[in-house]
Parts: structure tokens; C-alpha cells; sequence
């Protein structure tokens, strides 16, 4: 984790404390890339200082409900200030003003670090010029759905579609950040085109998909800008929890002024106090008292940290298209994960050859490396190369090689190979190789099944009529999925791997990978009915996807994310775009969600466990002059009502703007069972916000009681 | 000793009782055989005994009958000088008259007039008797219909409000009366018809004692937390509450029901285990209470308590201070409001107690039915601000804590605070605090406990305060209606919406809400709920007496 030293040598013991506190953030997932939220640089406060004052419109501030009781508290004090002017009152106004400032403050900076984001992605949105497949030439800002642009090389994709026609390389890094270029081809599913990536070479011919104005980078532009920023459900459901405990106190502190004029005209004989006089508590100590119960603190934070939350996700190429779809992310009960991809490098290794008894290895080595020469798979090269590791074979150029007839591979013939100088040799699935050799072999039918039901893919090699064994290609693991699904499971969360395999084969790398499921020869409808049947049994279901195909899928799934490199269909269809195409980025995606959650629920219980210590401060401050054995109460023995008072507000005011860090970066979030999350951050937050405050308001007493008159 | 002896007796009584008894409970509410008489009222009534309700219809049954008792009991206390058994006492006043009917129908009973020289034998017995069933009975159907939200799965409707509070009243409270009621006549408590006889006191004077059907009233006013006093003195009257033992089983007769609903709710969800943990918070907040109560009654702070050497001021010399303040607790703690000694008298700390208690929402238990609902009201708070602390939507027992159950939820506990502390600066405000007997801190504890007695439903008096002025007598009134049924209401509303959910399946990454953190947790938002929302009155009332 980095953070500024500026900020740690900050030095109270208090602000350790509280930097204690913050220190529980997160630490940067092993796979996530360095995280830039989380930091408060003074310069950015500063920088945001202004939409900070801008935001002080009541019409701004009336989304904030328990703010807006803060700002009107604030002008009612200084009309009060100005009237009877008093040093109190003024110091008393000026950091209730400050309280909400900082408020907005913190919304502020969480906004002001999309803003930088999305200036970056309009430079992208350049004003280009589209060449329509008929010839004429019309402002991007034109294209209508449905009309086809020729991009050639060099040339700026004026709009989002699909390539009809042709295949190019483009460079997407305005969108992506990641300066390789991607090859976008007609058909399959590469064939998405985002509007301001450059096409690098040759020529295609799009088909526009997107609505004018509502272009990709539009919507990523938005998002970032928070501009169009819905509240979640469970944020709004907080903010009204937060509002009924502002009522109540709101509530609590309204009716105590006729019970205070009453006790005053008891102990009529009671010397006048700053907190209270014949007409009962005066205002700005009333003022004082509601502020410091209401909850402030989480009250400033919230929209911070809905904001940040997305802009965590942001920072790891992750757009969501709501919040909504971010929070559902943290509840998900099950993740369907592909297999190939996400759960295994995407290409098969040749990891063993298997001969037939009589053969020596060396010849089927031979075989196989020969016929692979031509073959530019991975899959094929993986042959080559063991067969050069195990056996010293010495690659021979293909070229070399005059006279031989490479048989490429088809979906008919499943197999491939090469005719040279009287040999024929022929690798491929098991059935179509023995068909083609005209043999049966007992032998070769049992290793096929071994290989197999280990996990493998079988591939039969045989030259002329002799089958001469089998090449075992092995799907690897990608290492560390074992852990990720140890962890998913601890949790609370069921893997499901979706392959096309046969249920054997789908079983061991299943049983190797340690997911908890597997749906085996999944075609998208299998898919789409597992996710229904979850669903129906109350779960939420989050998973992947690129393909058309998956389409349906992506868009029944409570968190369907499409891979940048997928289709037009599948980006529509899914809640979320992961712009690395990276599958498992779901995992993260799931932590990040769980992460808003908490960070919400712990300064909740935070901001109300700050209360007890403010009572503490304030009533033995309002009412020890009417009754002196109330002064029991004043436990932190503080110097006087006024700074006692004062305290509370100046602790309830710079408390905020100590969390802004926490509230951006979010608490801590390591994957463990969730009564363990609770006992960890309820004696965090809760003991912790029941501590502090007795810590930092007697601590900000022995300053504030060296003014004079205080 | 003998009096902790008591209190580990009442808990070992409750322990042993509460399993074999919240399972008939839940037999009775969940059962679907009718009995002659029952089928006779669904006719009468004219109601479909296995059609279900849906919340709103669930809501208008209770509502409706609630107000027809309200009339009718309004109706009879006025025209009382009409009909038999007046024993000669008049009409009773309008304003006394509303304020009886409410207090009597919301489970209250709140007491503005004089038990004996204000009420015949047949109002005793067919009207206020009867609101002692019937609103006991109404208050633990709504909790069943919570119970029934939380367990169901995507289902429309929550039972059927006139076959609840058919059974529970048939089948639970009235023979459970019967037999307490014999039991306290055994104890001395008497039971007859007798006008009263006038008798020649100690010092010569003449005291009119009156009889009645005491012990059949005793029985229910305890069982179903109700309060009412047949006397005036209520428990401390020797009629009514004879002995210490009559007095031990009058509060574990308090106790019963309330106790023993978790376990009816823990059969209903099906996990008992999170029954007990509910019954454990409760149990938790009562056990601290009646420590602290007897703690601050035993030690007897304060000048005349010091003097005489015990603070047996306002406290029956048979019951002792320990058997006082114990029930002192448990009439609190529940929504009973019975009392044997006068709470006035007591310690400014341990006259706070029972003013703490009912500010808790009298949750621990609570009353019959109320205390369940109003507890697992608090546990859903909870568990949305622990549920977000692990990372997820928050959900209780498998139903997502949403949008609308955490507005159902705020309402309702804004509406208690609402109520008590806007009645009470509204005496003040008014004026209206001057009828209270003192001045200073305890006058205002006089008020602050009139409001919270009645706004929770209690209908305990501190007494000291003269409170049958039209004034009090409206303002306490409207605080018993609405105290009581604006919360049903939005209890309702939330099993409703708790009822059309799917059920979340458990997982590792749900909180658990049966283990001794949540249970810490849930008494833990209760006390510090309560202590912000009441502090600064308590400081100017009980707590400036206490601390001087």
C-alpha cells in the first residue's frame, strides 16, 4: 500500500489512531494492477475545493438529507452569530460550515479523479470524418445505425460496429490503455469495432451498431464523470436509515428545549452559561448537539464512496453500466467461469507421447513433430517442442522440406498431416485417424480412454496404415486457480466451470482446477437454463462471455460481463465490459463489490459509535451548571461547556476529512467466512468508533482550551 | 439472596417452560383443524377459515376489529349506570371513558380512574376482561403473520387474521386463564360478586372493601400483558396479589408468553436455533435490567433510604425490595404495567429502570406478540448494518433487507421516540406537566414516564402525576393508539414484503444470525439506539436526581 508520507507525519497520537483506522485498507489484490485510489494528495484537495464550494447550493445539498440538516444548522448559527456575536458562536458556525464543506469536499475529489479519466477519453472522441461504403464523406456525429464505413489504414474508426467486411489490426490502447494491437476480422467473434481506435493496416468495411451520441466511449465518458450516477439500492436503502436516525435525533434534540427552559426555571438560581439561559439551551449549542448525533460522518461519505467504488473498478478496465450491476457483484452466489480461458490457458500442451507397444517413442516422436511442421496452432508447436525436449529432434524448416503436401486440418476430415517421400502420416481425433489408417487396435481404444478420462485430449498419430500412438495434449491449469476457488468457496461463493468437453474429460480438470461444479458439452442453451435454474433457487448468478452466442446467457446473469474483444451482441447483452478481456477478472469484480458494502456498512457503525463519547461531551456541557452532579458524566473532564462543546463539533468535522482516504480506497477486503468479517471490522469500526472520539475530542480540548474566553 | 434465589427460580421456570409451551403455540398458530366452537365464530364472523390475507387485508381485519372494540367498550363504560351490576356507580366520564376504551384495546391498560370506585362488575368482566384476551390475542397474530413473512417463499398471503386470534384466544389464553386463576384463588386472591362490605378500620375509621371477580381477571392481566388492576393499588392490592409466591408467579405469568414466542418463531422458520438466539438477546437486556433495578432498590441511594435503612418507601413489606423491584422490571420489560409498588418512590436510579425498559421498545420480551415483532424489527436493523459489514445485500433468515423493509423498519422505530418525546415537551409546552405531584427532576420524570408508559403500550404509572384532566387523558389516549398501531401496521406492511421474497439459500459469505456475536450485536444497536435517542430527557429527569 502507498500513501504520501506528507499525510503520516501528520503527528497527534489521535490522527494515529485514525491513521491506524485507515491503515486497514485494502492491499492491492496479488493480481490487480497498482491501484492509484486510495491516495489523498493535498494538491488534489485542494484542486477540488472549489466543486467542494459549488456544491454548498441547498439545491445540491438536498440529495444529501443529513447534510443538508448540516447547512442549514450552519446558516441558522451565523444569523445567530451575527445577531449576538460571540467568539463561541463564530467558532461554533465556522466549523459547521467547515463540516459540510468537507462533505462535499470528500465527493468532490472522488469525482475530480473520473473527471481526469474521462478528459483523457474525449481527446479520443476527435472529430472524424466517416467514408460511407457509397462514397460520400459525413461528420462521425451523422452515422446513423445500420450504415457501412470503409476505415482504412491509419484512419480513426468514426463509430461503434461491426466489421462486414475484411480483417485489420487496430490499435484500441485509446480506449484500453494497452498499446498492442488487436486484429478485428468479419464474422466470429472478433468482430467488434469500437469507435476512436485506429486501424493500423489493411481496409474493412463497418457496419454502424451504435445510436448518434451514445457511442461507447460516450457511455464509458459518463460513467466516469459519475454524470449520470444512479443511487444503488442498498445505498438508497442506508440513506434512509440514515435520515430516520437523523429524525429521531433531530427529534430527540427539538423536544429537549422544553424540558431545558422548564430545568432552568426550576434552578432558577443556576448561573447563565455559553450552553444554557432562561430561554432554555441556546441555539448554537443546540445546533452543536444535533450535529454532532446525526450521522455525519457516513453522511459525508457515502456518495464518495459509491463513486470510488466504480472508479476502483474503472481503474482495473472494468466498466460497469450501473452500480446496480457493481453490488449485485458482491452478492453473487455462483460464478460461471469457461473453461478454456479462464480457468486453463486457452491452448492444449502436447505433454507426453504415448506409443503402441513394438514402436519406439522416438518414431512416433518422429511422426508427430513432422506432421505438426506445418501446423501454426499452439497446439501444434507444443508438439514440435516436445518432441525437441524429449528426443533432441531439431526443428526442420517447413521450407526445407521440399516435396512435402501438407494436409491442412478440417472439420470433416478432424485430422491433419503431411505426404513426404512415400510417407503419409496423419495425426487427429482418435475415430477419424483409425478410419483413415483402416485399423482397429484394442491397444490404441484403451490409452485413447486413459488419456482422456485423466483430463487429456488424445490425439492419434499413425503413418500409412500403422497406428504408431497417441500424443497426449493436457489442458494446464492456470496456476493459482486452486487458490482463487479455495478462496471463492470460503466466501460463500460456488464455481461452476462451463466447458464444451466431454463430462470425463470436464470431470478431472474440474477435480485438478478445484471448482466446485461443471456443466460438461454446455451448449448456450444448457447455459442459460443452469443459470435459471440457480436463480430460481434464489441465487445470483455472475459470469463471462464473448461470444453471440453467450449473448442470452450474459443478459439473463445478474453480472454478465463481455470481454472488450467480444461481440457487439455480447457487449449489449452483459452489465459490465472488461476491456483487458480478461475472464477471471470476475473474481475481482466480486471482491470489489463486496468491498463497497463493507466500507458502507463499517463508517455506518463507525459514525454511530462516534455518539456515545459526543453525549459524553455535551450534556454534562449543557446542563452541569443546572445540575452539578451531572458533571459526573464528564468523564474526559473537559475544560469548560464552550470547549467542550466545540470539541465535539471540531472532532465530528475533521473526522471526515481523516476517513476521506478510507472512504476512496475502501476497507480492507480479504476473502474469509463472513462471521469472521464481522467480528474483524465490528472491533474495528464499532469499538474503534466507540474509542476515538473519547481519545480525539479530549485531545482537540487541550488545544481549543488555551484560546481565551473559551 | 432470597430475592436473587426468586429471580434464578423465574429463569429456571422459563427455560424448563418455554420449549414444551412454544411448541403447543406453534401447534395452535399453525394448525389447520377447526373445533365446533371455532367453526361457530368463523360463521358468525362470516370469514372463509382457509382463505388466506393478504398484508393489506391481514392489516384492515385487525384495524376493523380493533376500532369496533374501541366502540363498544366506549359504548359500555358510558351507559354502565343502565345495566347490571353497576354496584351503583355512574356512568363514567367521556374522556375517561376513551381514554379506558383505548387503553383496554391496545394491550395498555393504562389506568386514569380508580379500579374499584369506578367500575361495576360487569364492565370489569365482559368489557375490559375480554380486551385483556382479545388484545393480547391481536398483538400475538401479528407477530405470527411477521413470523409467517420471514418463512414463507414468494407466497401472497400471511394467514388469516380472524382464525389467529380465534385460536390463540381459545386455545392458548383462555384455558391457560382458567387454570391461573384457580391456582390464584388457591392463593388468596378472591373471586366473587360481592358488592363489598364495609369494615371498621384499626384507627375507627370505616373503609369500604370492595369484592369482585378478581382472580379470573388476575390470571389473563398477567398472561396476556395486559396490567389492568381490578383495584386501584393493582399487585400491591392484597386481594389481588396476596403472597410472595402469588406474587413470583404473577411475573413469571408476565413472562410466559413473550418468553416463549421465540421459540414459537424458531419452529416456524424452521432453525430453533435462531429462536434461542432472539431469546437470548432478550433474555440478556432483562437479566441486566433486573440486576441494575434491584442493584440501585438494595443499595437505596438517596437521604430517606439512607435514614430509615431501606428504600421501602411505596413497596408492600410482603413482597420486600427485591420481590418489588423484580416485578417492577418485568412489568416494564414486558408491556404489562402491572405494578406492586409504587415506581415513584423508588431510587432516582432505580425509578429510571422502568423508564429504561419501556424505551428499549419493551423488546425483553416485550408483550405478547409485540415483544417478538419488535425484537426481530431491531434484529433486521442489525442485521442490514452487520450484513453490509460482510459485504453483502443484507439478509435475515434468507429474505433480502431491501429498499422498502428498511423504510418499513425506520418508520418503525422513529414512531416510539415520536410519540413519547413529543408528548412529553408538548406537557411541558403546554403547561400540562403542572397537575404532575413534584417540581424539578422528578416532576419531569412524572411526565417523561406517563408518555413512555403509554406511547410503548405499557400503562404502568409512575403515579404522582393526577392525569385524568381531559388534557391527559386525550394526549395519552391519541399516544396509546398510535403507539400501538402505526407499528402493527408497518409490522404487517414488512411481512408482506418479506412474505413475497425468494428465499436467499445460506451460504459461508451469509452472516449468521444465531451466534453469540449477533446476539452481543443486537442488544448492543438496541441499548445505544435507545441511549441517543432518550439521554438528554433522562439527564434532565432521573439521571440529574440520581448523579446529585
Amino acid at each position: 500500500m502507498t500513501r504520501p508520507s506528507t499525510e503520516r507525519e501528520k503527528g497527534t497520537s489521535m490522527t494515529m489512531t485514525l491513521d491506524d483506522l485507515v491503515e486497514a485498507g485494502p492491499e492491492p489484490a496479488p493480481s490487480a494492477r497498482p491501484v492509484k485510489a486510495g491516495l489523498l494528495d493535498p494538491k488534489q484537495l485542494l484542486r477540488s475545493l472549489p466543486d467542494a464550494l459549488r456544491k454548498l447550493d441547498p439545491r445540491i445539498m438536498w440529495r444529501n438529507p443529513v447534510m443538508f440538516i448540516v447547512e442549514a444548522g450552519a446558516v441558522f448559527t451565523t444569523v445567530l452569530a451575527v445577531v449576538e456575536p460571540s467568539l463561541f458562536a463564530w467558532l461554533i458556525t465556522v466549523w459547521l460550515w467547515l463540516t459540510v464543506v468537507f462533505a462535499n469536499l470528500a465527493e468532490a475529489v472522488a469525482e475530480g479523479r473520473g473527471k481526469a479519466q474521462a478528459a483523457a477519453l474525449r481527446s479520443a472522441k476527435r472529430d472524424t470524418v466517416a467514408h460511407l461504403a457509397d462514397g460520400r464523406d459525413i461528420p462521425a456525429t451523422e452515422l446513423r445505425q445500420g450504415d457501412l464505413v470503409t476505415v482504412e489504414a491509419g484512419q480513426v474508426i468514426p463509430g461503434d460496429g461491426d466489421v462486414v467486411e475484411g480483417i485489420a489490426s487496430v490499435d484500441e490502447s485509446a480506449i484500453t490503455g494497452e498499446s498492442a494491437p488487436v486484429i478485428r476480422e468479419s464474422g466470429g467473434d472478433r468482430s467488434a469495432v469500437t469507435g476512436g481506435t485506429t486501424v493500423l493496416s489493411d481496409r474493412i468495411i463497418v457496419r454502424i451498431t451504435q445510436r448518434p451520441g451514445d457511442s461507447f466511449v460516450d457511455r464509458m465518458i459518463a460513467l466516469v464523470e459519475g454524470a449520470n450516477r444512479q443511487k444503488t439500492p442498498n445505498e438508497i436503502a442506508l440513506n434512509i436509515l440514515l435520515a430516520a436516525l437523523t429524525i429521531i435525533f433531530l427529534l430527540a434534540v427539538v423536544t429537549l428545549q422544553p424540558l431545558a427552559i422548564y430545568t432552568k426555571a426550576y434552578q432558577a438560581a443556576a448561573p447563565d452559561t455559553t450552553a444554557i439561559d432562561g430561554h432554555g439551551v441556546t441555539g448554537v449549542v443546540l445546533v452543536s448537539l444535533l450535529v454532532c448525533l446525526i450521522p455525519t460522518t457516513i453522511g459525508a461519505l457515502l456518495s464518495a464512496i459509491g463513486i470510488a467504488g466504480m472508479d476502483r473498478l474503472v481503474q482495473r478496465n472494468v466498466l460497469a453500466m450501473s452500480g446496480r450491476a457493481v453490488e449485485a457483484a458482491g452478492d453473487v452466489n455462483t460464478l460461471l467461469l469457461d473453461k478454456t480461458g479462464t480457468i486453463t490457458l486457452g491452448n492444449r500442451q502436447a505433454a507426453e507421447f504415448v506409443p503402441v507397444s513394438g514402436v519406439d517413442p522416438k518414431r512416433l516422436a518422429d511422426a508427430a513433430q513432422l506432421a505438426s511442421l506445418a501446423d501454426e496452432t499452439p497446439e501444434g508447436r507444443s508438439i514440435v517442442v516436445l518432441a525437441k525436449n524429449e528426443f533432441g529432434l531439431r526443428d526442420r524448416e517447413p521450407g526445407l522440406l521440399a516435396g512435402a503436401r501438407w494436409v491442412p486440418f478440417t472439420a470433416q476430415t478432424r485430422m491433419s498431416g503431411v505426404d513426404l517421400d512415400g510417407r503419409t502420416i496423419r495425426k487427429g481425433a482418435a475415430a477419424a485417424v483409425l478410419k483413415w489408417a483402416g485399423v482397429r487396435d484394442a491397444e490404441i481404444d484403451e490409452i485413447v480412454d486413459r488419456i482422456s478420462s485423466d483430463g487429456g485430449t488424445p490425439l492419434v498419430v499413425a503413418e500409412n496404415d500403422q497406428v504408431l500412438g497417441v500424443i497426449d495434449l493436457k489442458d494446464v491449469v492456470k496456476p493459482g486457480m486452486r487458490e482463487r476457488f479455495d478462496e471463492m468457496r470460503r466466501m460463500g461463493i460456488r464455481t461452476v466451470m462451463i466447458t464444451g468437453d466431454n463430462p470425463r474429460t470436464a470431470a478431472a480438470i474440474a477435480a485438478e482446477a478445484g471448482v466446485d461444479d461443471f456443466l460438461a458439452e454446455a451448449t448456450p442453451e444448457d447455459k442459460l437454463a443452469l443459470i435459471r435454474k440457480e436463480q430460481a433457487g434464489g441465487r445470483l448468478v455472475a459470469m463471462t462471455g464473448d461470444g453471440t452466442n453467450d449473448a442470452p446467457a450474459l443478459a439473463q446473469a445478474d453480472v454478465g460481463v463481455a470481454m472488450n474483444t467480444g461481440t457487439s451482441a455480447a457487449k449489449e447483452a452483459g452489465n459490465m465490459i472488461d476491456l483487458d478481456s480478461d475472464p477471471t477478472k470476475l473474481i475481482e469484480i466480486v471482491e470489489i463489490g463486496k468491498q463497497l458494502l463493507i466500507t458502507r456498512g463499517a463508517l455506518t457503525t463507525f459514525s454511530i459509535a462516534n455518539d456515545i463519547a459526543k453525549y459524553f461531551a455535551i450534556i454534562p456541557a449543557m446542563f452541569a451548571a443546572v445540575y452539578p452532579g451531572l458533571d459526573t458524566l464528564n468523564v474526559m473532564r473537559l475544560h469548560s461547556p464552550g470547549s467542550a462543546i466545540l470539541s465535539a463539533v471540531v472532532f465530528n468535522a475533521i473526522v471526515i476529512v481523516f476517513l476521506i482516504p478510507l472512504a476512496l480506497r475502501g476497507v480492507r477486503y480479504r476473502p474469509a467466512a463472513a462471521s469472521r468479517l464481522l467480528s474483524r471490522n465490528l472491533l474495528i469500526y464499532g469499538l474503534g468508533g466507540v474509542v476515538t472520539p473519547f481519545v480525539g475530542i479530549k485531545l482537540i480540548d487541550l488545544l481549543i482550551q488555551l484560546i481565551p474566553g473559551i | 439472596m432470597t430475592g436473587w434465589i426468586a429471580v434464578l427460580m423465574l429463569a429456571a421456570a422459563l427455560v424448563a417452560v418455554h420449549r414444551p409451551f412454544g411448541d403447543y403455540m406453534y401447534r395452535v398458530v399453525s394448525g389447520r383443524d377447526h373445533n365446533v366452537v371455532e367453526r361457530g365464530v368463523y360463521r358468525l364472523v362470516g370469514v372463509d377459515a382457509n382463505a388466506g390475507q393478504a398484508w393489506g387485508v391481514y392489516a384492515r381485519g385487525v384495524l376493523a376489529f380493533s376500532a369496533v372494540s374501541i366502540l363498544f367498550l366506549y359504548a359500555f363504560l358510558r351507559l354502565q349506570d343502565r345495566l347490571w351490576l353497576s354496584l351503583g356507580l355512574p356512568a363514567v366520564e367521556d374522556h375517561i371513558a376513551w381514554n379506558t376504551a383505548v387503553s383496554f384495546v391496545t394491550n395498555t391498560n393504562w389506568q386514569a380512574y380508580s379500579g374499584e370506585s369506578t367500575m361495576g362488575h360487569l364492565v370489569q368482566m365482559a368489557g375490559l376482561a375480554v380486551q385483556n384476551f382479545v388484545s393480547a390475542g391481536v398483538g400475538i397474530a401479528v407477530a405470527v403473520a411477521l413470523v409467517r413473512g420471514f418463512a414463507a417463499r414468494r407466497a401472497e398471503t400471511l394467514g388469516n387474521f380472524w382464525v389467529d386470534l380465534t385460536r390463540i384466544t381459545l386455545r392458548i389464553l383462555l384455558p391457560l386463564s382458567v387454570v391461573f386463576a384457580v391456582v390464584f384463588m388457591v392463593g388468596g386472591v378472591v373471586q366473587n360478586l360481592s358488592a363489598g362490605v364495609d369494615v371498621t378500620t384499626l384507627t375507627g375509621g370505616v373503609q369500604h372493601i370492595t369484592g369482585g371477580p378478581v382472580a379470573s381477571q388476575e390470571a389473563i392481566k398477567e398472561l396476556g400483558t395486559n396490567g389492568g388492576g381490578f383495584y386501584n393499588a393493582n399487585s400491591a392490592h392484597p386481594f389481588e396479589n396476596p403472597t410472595a409466591w402469588t406474587n413470583w408467579l404473577q411475573i413469571l405469568l408476565m413472562l410466559l408468553i413473550p418468553f416463549s414466542l421465540p421459540r414459537v418463531f424458531g419452529r416456524m422458520v424452521g432453525q430453533n436455533r435462531q429462536g434461542y438466539a432472539i431469546a437470548a438477546v432478550m433474555a440478556l437486556l432483562a437479566l441486566g435490567s433486573i440486576a441494575l433495578t434491584v442493584g440501585f432498590e438494595t443499595h437505596g441511594a438517596g437521604t430517606v433510604p439512607q435514614a430509615v435503612g431501606a428504600a421501602m418507601e411505596g413497596k408492600e413489606a410482603r413482597f420486600g425490595i427485591p420481590g418489588s423491584a423484580t416485578f417492577a422490571a418485568a412489568t416494564t420489560l414486558t408491556s404489562t404495567g402491572a405494578v406492586n409498588s409504587f415506581h415513584d418512590s423508588y431510587t432516582a436510579l432505580g425509578g429510571m429502570m422502568p423508564m429504561v425498559n419501556m424505551m428499549l421498545g419493551e423488546v425483553a420480551p416485550g408483550g405478547a406478540g409485540s415483544g417478538l415483532y419488535g425484537m426481530l424489527i431491531l434484529a433486521t436493523i442489525t442485521v442490514f448494518v452487520a450484513g453490509l459489514m460482510v459485504g453483502r445485500t443484507p439478509e435475515y433468515l434468507g429474505k433480502r433487507i431491501r429498499v422498502r423493509e428498511i423504510q418499513l423498519a425506520s418508520l418503525y422505530f422513529l414512531v416510539t421516540p415520536l410519540i413519547v418525546l413529543g408528548g412529553t415537551a408538548a406537557a411541558f409546552a403546554t403547561g400540562n406537566d403542572a397537575t404532575a405531584l413534584n417540581t424539578g427532576p422528578h416532576g419531569l420524570s412524572e411526565v417523561l414516564y406517563a408518555f413512555t408508559s403509554a406511547g410503548n403500550n405499557n400503562g404502568s404509572a409512575f403515579a404522582g402525576i393526577t392525569v385524568d384532566t381531559p388534557w391527559w387523558d386525550v394526549a395519552l389516549g391519541l399516544a396509546m393508539l398510535l403507539g400501538r398501531f402505526l407499528p402493527l401496521i408497518l409490522v404487517l406492511a414488512l411481512a408482506g414484503s418479506l412474505a413475497g421474497q425468494h428465499s436467499v439459500p445460506e451460504s459461508e459469505g451469509t452472516l449468521p444470525t444465531h451466534r453469540p456475536l449477533f446476539v452481543g450485536m443486537v442488544a448492543g444497536v438496541t441499548v445505544v439506539l435507545v441511549a441517543l435517542t432518550f439521554l438528554p430527557a433522562l439527564a434532565l429527569g432521573p439521571l440529574a436526581e440520581g448523579l446529585s
